[in-house]
Parts: structure tokens; C-alpha cells; sequence
């Protein structure tokens, strides 16, 4: 069995003092070894990542990676689940790179419900490129991009992956690690497309850490019941990515759908298809 | 009869197409070789159709202007073809409909008398011509039946009631014993090729003139043994591909100018990340949008210099259904033996084109990339003397595979360090020289024609068809590289060496493959440029090429 220091790797770490994404990493490393321990094989787990400072994530982890680019972790981790659906894959994403940059590909992954699990690190805030404003930067956020504060409102990507058909939908917060293996953990076990969106604060561009210590509060404290669409509907919409009194974290809404692999592959394994008989194709040509 | 050429016109949703392919299919039953041109605007009902089958004893990859018989369902198939008649030629109408003279018979009368519905005219048309030609009724009702899906018995009625009505035949068309050969368009050829070489994933979105390869395919699936895909944008496409390939499916993508344009981001994570893959680009006029149905050699610039960053890259470019097969099977094997993008650089005219097609299908066969062999810690970028480091796929159980986008070492950890970047930039780019003397073994420039004369007709492509005729007819060379990226100049330099006259002849306003060239020392004397979005006919290429020559 392997240790989670055994899943370290020699790779420097270059994330800010303080930064939330610390505690993804630590979460992602302890779930993947309880994983293991209930029988995951990590030979076949893949990681994924975009870029931006959350994408580091898969240069300090040791096992399969495709470090992809900006915006681009959901098209990849399809491409990977289709070719083998034997692997198990997670992509890792940050807020620009999943709600603005590759919105598209987010919002097509939910709709297929492609059985994957896809990790938001949602600081609010262009980390890497030192500090512009995201989609779901709050009204009025002072980046280098919009000294005047933005003009967006912001994205609710809980609202937006409810409507686009997650199967499974989540938000944690890098503050309550415990939860947020919990969430993982759930995410990764799921069939289908799971998503969650990480509240993780940029220690040095946007420290949200008050913000959010103040306002986070667990759904399952309150008997929300995750397999009602609408009650998740209304959670997501308490709060909206900007001012709030009471953030909920935890899964909004579960459900068990066909997913996209099982319906488009029908068994079919493409690594270990063989070429069909041409020649009896080609005789119906004549 | 040596040869005959024939032109079906209408308007769109009349069947002009498939009046034509089944056409196509009687005459290449009766052993012909055949060319199949299909011209249409972009859109679904109204606008102009034509097709044109060109039918002769030996192998043909062009199709000419003048014809020996239209076959018009509206007046326009007149108007605008009347004058492409060649002396003897006939006009066959649909009486009440259209004004003309020569074999006019009533095909919408006859198809309503039977209860057949308006798009049947195209049946009916198909039976009088049969009768034309002087072919025996139970050739063409054997076509038929393999041929229309629905309704056989009323079509074969209609065609039936058509070919009778015909008083006489104007042309004698025999059978011919010669072996009869698959008809394959150039986009099913490149599909079968990829197939042959151990496709496993088609992924495509659709566009126009690429989207056959998908719809072909897609249909096929089950006997091909292959996955098809059509996903939300082709950016979405090429990173799809990216991924499957890095879990060890190959994988191939098909498009035209614009959608590889978003696919180029992608294109340069391949050149990082070492990924194996296929593009089809199938060329149209551009810029932008277009001319969407019409066919340009206009993109062979830009997709030989594609991609941000300096990675190796290999261009190959067919001319005909049976490079497209053994090319595109090639592109796989090469893209997986060097970790490389490879491309099909197709064009409508090639892509949309039927061709008899004479293909040995064993000479494509999948071949094993370099695999590691599970001695030691892996590597993914292991740096080696030939460059190829080698593969490893997630879920194996004694490798950890780290593929990246960024700068990396030899693990795949992204780096800084201004030594490791600069062994890796050399080891990348030390897959070129090993490309390049793989392809060494290879044809990588075709010669047709007269390979003592001094004057040469150089084309890329599916100009290639024209250029061939047009030099068997005047006694000069025709030169065809078919790899245009790491361009064979040693080999090109070699058939061009003693050349008095270079004359090259492209689908395209610049001349791109004459530039291409020139960087590499090799002047062009004169150029034929065609850029209205129509491919050359042989009899139009030959007079530019006389007009050059006096
Ligand atoms: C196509 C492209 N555009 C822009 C960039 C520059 N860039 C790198 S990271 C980044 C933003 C990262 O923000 P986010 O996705 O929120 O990640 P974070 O750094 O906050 O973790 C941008 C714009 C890029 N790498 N690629
Ligand atoms: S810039 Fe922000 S997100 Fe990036 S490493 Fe520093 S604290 Fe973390
Ligand atoms: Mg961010």
C-alpha cells in the first residue's frame, strides 16, 4: 500500500506561504491512499490539470498526469475515460482556466455526464498571471485587469453545472480539509460526471479566508436532500459568488444517470479494438 | 468507345448525386475506369447541382470540361452546360420541364403515372440514359437493386418505364473484361487507410469537406472496429485526441482550414507533450467561411507552419483515393513510430471525388510503436539517441506516465532549468533527422509522364489528375512530392535536376508549394494558378499549359 509521502515527488513547490491550494493537495493525496485501500488500483488513476497555480498540483503527486493546457482538463480527461474506461481520472482546474477559458468543454462534460471527476480550485482571482479578475470574481473586484473594479457579476458555476446535467455536484472549501476529502472521496466513487467547486483562497491575490471562515456552512447539517433538484437548486442560489451572510458546502445533488462512456462505448474498449475487415467493406463499393 | 463523359444537372434535392454515383457504379460493373466530379453550392434545396462521370478503358483522376451528354432535370443543367457539348453530343431532358433539343422524354409525367414521388425523376432520368447508351436493362436493374434503399420495386418500375420510352440509343457502350474495382471517394479512402493502420478513435466536428470521414466511419463502426466521436468544437476534438492517445488509442481528427485553425493550440501540445496524432485537413477556398462545397489548395502554408513553438511535424499530401489510403495509413504509423503530428493534407477535390480504386489493403498494417520495456523507474521523456523515448501507457502497473505541456525532464516535471530546456528543445527536434531518414525508404516524389522530357509540370495533390493527362498528351514530366513537410529535397532536386523549365501548377492565388520551394533553393520558371474555386479539368489545363509553352 502506499503512503501518502510515497505519493510526494521531487518536484519543488512553488505555491505562495499560506495558499489554499496546500490543503487540496494534502486532501487529494490522503483520499487517493484511502482509495487504495478500499481497492482502487492507482496504476490506473490518472490525474489532470490545466494551468494556472492549481495545476502544479499534478507535478507534486505521483502517479499518471496529463499536465494539460489553459482551459483545456475537460476534453483530455474525456479523451483518456473513452480511450480506457478501466482508468479512473480526475481533472483539477482552476476557476479561469474552467469558467472562462474552457467553459464550453465544463458545460458539454455535465451534459454528457461523462464519468469523471473534476476538482474547481476556485480562488476567484487569475493566481498564475498575478492577480486579473475571474468569471466568478465578485462585482466590483479590484484586479490588474479592471483597476475600477470589475463590471461582471459573477458566475454561480453550482447554478450552471445544475443546469447543464452534473450528476453530481459539490462545493468545498480548502478551510475544512475533513469535508473536503469527504467530497472527494464521494466525487471520485461516483458514476458520472462529478464536480466540485473549491473555495480556496489566494494567500497573496485574494485572501478570502475570513470571508468564507465566517459564512461556510455544511448542508448536511441541515437536512438537505441531495437527490432533490430543486431544494439543490435553491441552495446554490443562496449564495451567488459575491456578498452573502451563509455559504453552503457539501453536495448539492446526486443522482445516478447512464453516463456518456458506458452509452457511446457499449462495452467497447478502444485501446483493444482490432481493424475491421476492410476488404469485405470495400466490396460493397462495386 | 475509348472513353465518355456525362453530366447530370439539376437543382439541389433533386438526387443529382446519387443519380450520378449510381451511374458511376453501372459503367465501372460493365469494367470502366471511372472519375466521379460532384459540384454543388452550400445549401439543401435550390442552387445548381452537377455532377460529372467520366467513364474510359484506362485509369483516369480527372474529369474533363467538354462532355458527350448532359442529362438535365431543369433548364439550367442547359444553360449553364450546353456549351461544354462535345461534337455528337446529346441532351437528355425532362420534356415538360425543360426546353432542349435531343432525347426529350417526360420523366415527371411518367414518375407520377406510377405513383413514384418528384424526387424519383432522378430514377427515371437514370433509366432513359441507360437506354441512350445502349446497356442492357438487366445491368442497370441490378445496380439499382443494390443501390436505392427504399421502394425498390417503384423505382425499378420507373426506371423500367423510362428506359422503354427511349427510341433510340445514340451511344454503344460495351462491357469491358476487365476486373471490376471498388468505387471509393478520397475521404473514404482516408478513412479506410486510418482503419488499416489500427485506428481506434475517429473524432471529428462536423465541417464540410471533411465530414464524410466522420459519416463514413460513424456508419461503419462495427465493422471497422472503431470509436467515432463528435464532440462540442474542434478544440474540443484535438484535445480528445490528445488524451486518448496518451492512454494509448490512436486517434485520428478530420477537419477543414477553419476548424484546424482552432485546433492548432492542440497541435503544439502534441509537439510538447510528444503525442501521437493524425490530422485530415481537408482544404475549401478561405479565407474564412469561404466558399464551403468548392475546393482551394490554398492552406498548405499555414499548415505546414502551424503551431506556436518549434516541434517536428510531418505533411503528406495525396492526389488520388489510393495515396489517400496508403497516406493516411502511413501518417499513423509515422505519428506513433516518432511521437509526432502527422497530417493528411486533402482538398474537396480529392476528399469528395470517386475514384476506381486499386489499393492492396495488406500493404497497410498497424505497426508497434517503440514500447518501453519495463526495465528500471520509467521515463516518459527519456532522452535518446534517435530522440524516441519509449511508451508507456496509464494502467500499467510498473509505470508512473507523466505527460505535460510544459518545459519538462526527463519524467515529465516541469522545468526551468536552462540545460534541461535546451536538452529537451534538441531531443524533440532530433526526432526530424530520424524522421527523415525513415522517409528515405519511402516514395516521397512521384514522376508520371515522360520522365526524359525537359519541361516539368509540378503539383501537389489532387491536381495531380489534370497534370498527369495533360503531360501524356504533350510528352512532358509531371513531378508530385507527396511529403511536403520535411520537404524531400534530395529526391525533388534529383528529378528536377535537369529540367529546362519548371512549370507549377497549383489550385491557389500564390503559388504556395513555388514558395515552399524557393526556400529551399529550387526556382520555379512558370506558374498556373487556378483560384475560382474549381479544381482543373484536363482540357482547360491543357491550354494553359500550350499558352505557356508558345
Ligand atoms: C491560452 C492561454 N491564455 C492565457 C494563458 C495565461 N494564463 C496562465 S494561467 C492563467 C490564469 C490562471 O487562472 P486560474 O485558471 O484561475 O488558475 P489559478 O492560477 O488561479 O490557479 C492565464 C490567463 C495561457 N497559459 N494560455
Ligand atoms: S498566487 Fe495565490 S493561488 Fe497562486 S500560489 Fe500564491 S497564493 Fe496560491
Ligand atoms: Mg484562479
Amino acid at each position: 500500500m502506499t503512503t501518502v509521502k510515497e505519493l510526494g515527488t521531487y518536484a519543488q513547490n512553488t505555491w505562495c506561504p499560506g495558499c489554499g491550494n496546500f490543503s487540496i493537495l494534502n486532501s487529494i493525496r490522503k483520499v487517493l491512499v484511502d482509495l487504495e485501500e478500499e481497492g482502487l488500483d492507482l496504476n490506473k488513476l490518472v490525474l489532470a490539470s490545466g494551468i494556472g497555480c492549481h495545476a502544479k498540483i499534478v507535478d507534486y503527486i505521483k502517479v499518471n498526469s496529463f499536465y494539460s493546457i489553459h482551459g483545456r482538463v475537460p476534453p483530455p480527461i474525456t479523451g483518456i475515460k473513452l480511450a480506457n474506461p478501466d482508468l479512473t481520472v480526475i481533472g483539477h482546474a482552476g476557476d479561469g482556466d474552467a469558467y472562462g477559458e474552457g467553459i464550453e468543454h465544463l458545460i458539454f462534460s455535465a451534459k454528457r455526464n461523462i464519468d469523471v471527476t473534476f476538482i474547481v480550485h476556485n480562488n476567484q482571482v487569475y493566481g498564475l498571471t498575478t492577480g486579473q479578475f475571474t468569471p466568478t470574481s465578485p462585482a466590483g473586484f479590484k484586479g490588474r485587469s479592471t483597476p475600477g473594479g470589475s463590471p461582471e457579476e459573477p458566475l454561480n458555476p453550482i447554478d450552471l453545472m445544475l443546469s447543464a446535467g452534473a450528476t453530481f455536484v459539490a462545493r468545498g472549501f480548502s478551510g475544512k480539509p475533513k469535508h473536503l476529502q469527504f467530497l472527494m472521496k464521494a466525487a471520485v466513487k461516483h458514476q458520472g460526471f462529478a464536480f466540485i467547486d473549491v473555495l480556496q483562497p489566494c494567500f497573496t491575490f485574494y485572501n478570502t479566508y475570513d470571508f468564507y471562515n465566517k459564512r461556510v456552512y455544511d448542508l448536511t447539517d441541515e437536512a438537505h436532500d441531495a437527490s432533490d433538484r430543486k431544494a439543490a437548486l435553491v441552495r446554490a442560489c443562496e449564495w451567488s459568488y459575491g456578498e452573502g451572510e451563509r455559504i453552503p458546502i457539501g453536495i448539492f445533488y446526486q443522482v445516478r444517470r447512464s453516463t456518456y462512456d458506458e452509452k457511446l462505448l457499449a462495452g467497447r474498449i478502444p485501446i483493444y479494438l482490432k481493424p475491421g475487415n476492410i476488404k469485405s467493406v470495400l466490396e460493397k463499393h462495386t | 468507345m475509348e472513353e465518355l463523359s456525362i453530366l447530370i444537372g439539376g437543382k439541389a434535392g433533386d438526387g443529382i448525386r446519387q443519380a450520378g454515383q449510381t451511374l458511376a457504379r453501372l459503367l465501372n460493373r460493365m469494367g470502366y475506369r471511372i472519375f466521379f466530379y460532384d459540384d454543388y453550392p452550400s445549401l439543401i434545396r435550390g442552387g445548381h447541382n452537377f455532377s460529372i462521370i467520366r467513364a474510359s478503358k484506362k485509369k483516369i483522376l480527372a474529369h474533363k470540361e467538354k462532355v458527350d451528354l448532359i442529362v438535365a432535370l431543369n433548364q439550367d443543367a442547359v444553360e449553364k452546360h450546353r456549351h461544354r457539348l462535345n461534337s455528337g453530343g446529346v441532351i437528355l431532358y425532362d420534356s415538360k420541364k425543360v426546353e432542349a433539343q435531343g432525347v426529350g422524354i417526360d420523366f415527371m409525367g411518367l414518375v407520377k403515372e406510377l405513383e413514384g414521388a418528384p424526387i424519383m425523376r432522378n430514377t427515371a432520368a437514370l433509366g432513359a440514359l441507360a437506354k441512350v447508351l445502349n446497356i442492357d436493362w438487366p445491368l442497370l436493374e441490378r445496380v439499382i437493386t443494390d443501390t436505392i434503399e427504399k421502394e425498390v420495386d417503384l423505382n425499378l418500375k420507373i426506371a423500367h418505364s423510362a428506359y422503354n420510352q427511349v427510341e433510340k440509343t445514340c451511344f454503344s457502350v460495351p462491357n469491358l473484361s476487365q476486373k471490376m474495382l471498388p468505387l471509393v471517394s478520397g475521404n473514404e479512402a482516408i478513412a479506410l487507410g486510418a482503419v488499416q493502420a489500427g485506428l481506434n478513435m475517429y473524432i471529428a466536428y462536423p465541417m464540410t469537406p471533411a465530414s464524410a470521414i466522420l459519416h463514413y466511419l460513424a456508419e461503419h463502426e462495427d465493422d471497422l472496429g472503431v470509436v467515432t466521436i463528435h464532440p462540442e468544437s474542434e478544440i474540443g476534438v484535438a484535445l480528445m485526441a490528445l488524451g486518448a492517445a496518451y492512454a494509448g488509442a490512436k486517434a485520428m481528427v478530420g477537419t477543414s482550414g477553419g476548424g484546424f485553425a482552432l485546433m492548432t493550440e492542440a497541435l503544439s501540445l502534441s509537439g510538447q507533450g510528444e503525442f501521437p496524432i493524425v490530422f485530415v485537413v481537408s482544404q475549401r477556398p478561405g479565407p474564412s467561411t469561404g466558399v464551403p462545397t468548392y475546393t482551394m489548395q490554398g492552406d498548405l502554408s499555414f499548415v505546414i507552419h502551424s503551431g506556436h513553438g518549434e516541434f517536428a511535424k510531418l505533411v503528406l499530401a495525396p492526389g488520388d483515393a489510393e495515396e489517400a489510403f496508403y497516406l493516411t495509413g502511413l501518417a499513423m504509423n509515422l505519428a506513433w513510430k516518432f511521437q509526432i503530428p502527422c497530417f493528411v493534407l486533402s482538398d474537396k477535390h480529392l476528399s469528395e471525388s470517386i475514384f476506381s480504386f486499386d489499393a492492396d489493403p495488406d500493404k497497410v498494417k498497424p505497426e508497434d510503436p517503440l514500447l518501453w520495456d519495463g526495465k528500471g523507474e520509467y521515463k516518459r521523456y527519456l532522452d535518446t539517441l534517435n530522440g524516441i523515448s519509449p511508451l508507456a501507457f496509464p494502467g500499467n502497473p510498473a509505470a508512473v506516465v507523466k505527460a505535460t505541456s510544459y518545459e519538462h525532464d526527463e519524467y515529465g516535471i516541469t522545468t526551468e532549468e536552462s540545460e534541461q530546456i535546451a536538452r529537451m528543445q534538441k531531443k524533440r527536434l532530433r526526432k526530424k533527422k530520424t524522421m527523415e531518414d525513415e522517409l528515405a525508404r519511402y516514395e516521397q516524389v512521384k514522376v508520371y509522364g515522360d520522365p526524359e522530357s525537359k519541361t516539368v509540370l509540378l503539383c501537389w495533390g489532387s491536381t495531380k489528375g489534370a497534370c498527369i493527362e495533360v503531360a501524356e498528351e504533350l510528352g512532358l514530366k509531371v513531378v508530385q512530392p507527396l511529403v511536403l513537410e520535411p520537404l524531400p529535397i534530395t529526391p525533388l532536386r534529383e528529378v528536377l535536376s535537369d529540367a529546362d523549365k519548371i512549370i507549377d501548377v497549383e489550385v491557389n492565388a500564390t503559388g504556395q508549394l513555388a514558395k515552399h520551394l524557393s526556400g529551399h533553393g529550387i526556382c520555379i520558371d512558370d506558374m498556373i494558378l487556378r483560384f475560382d474555386a474549381r479544381p482543373f479539368t484536363v482540357d482547360v489545363l491543357l491550354e494553359k499549359v500550350k499558352e505557356v509553352l508558345s
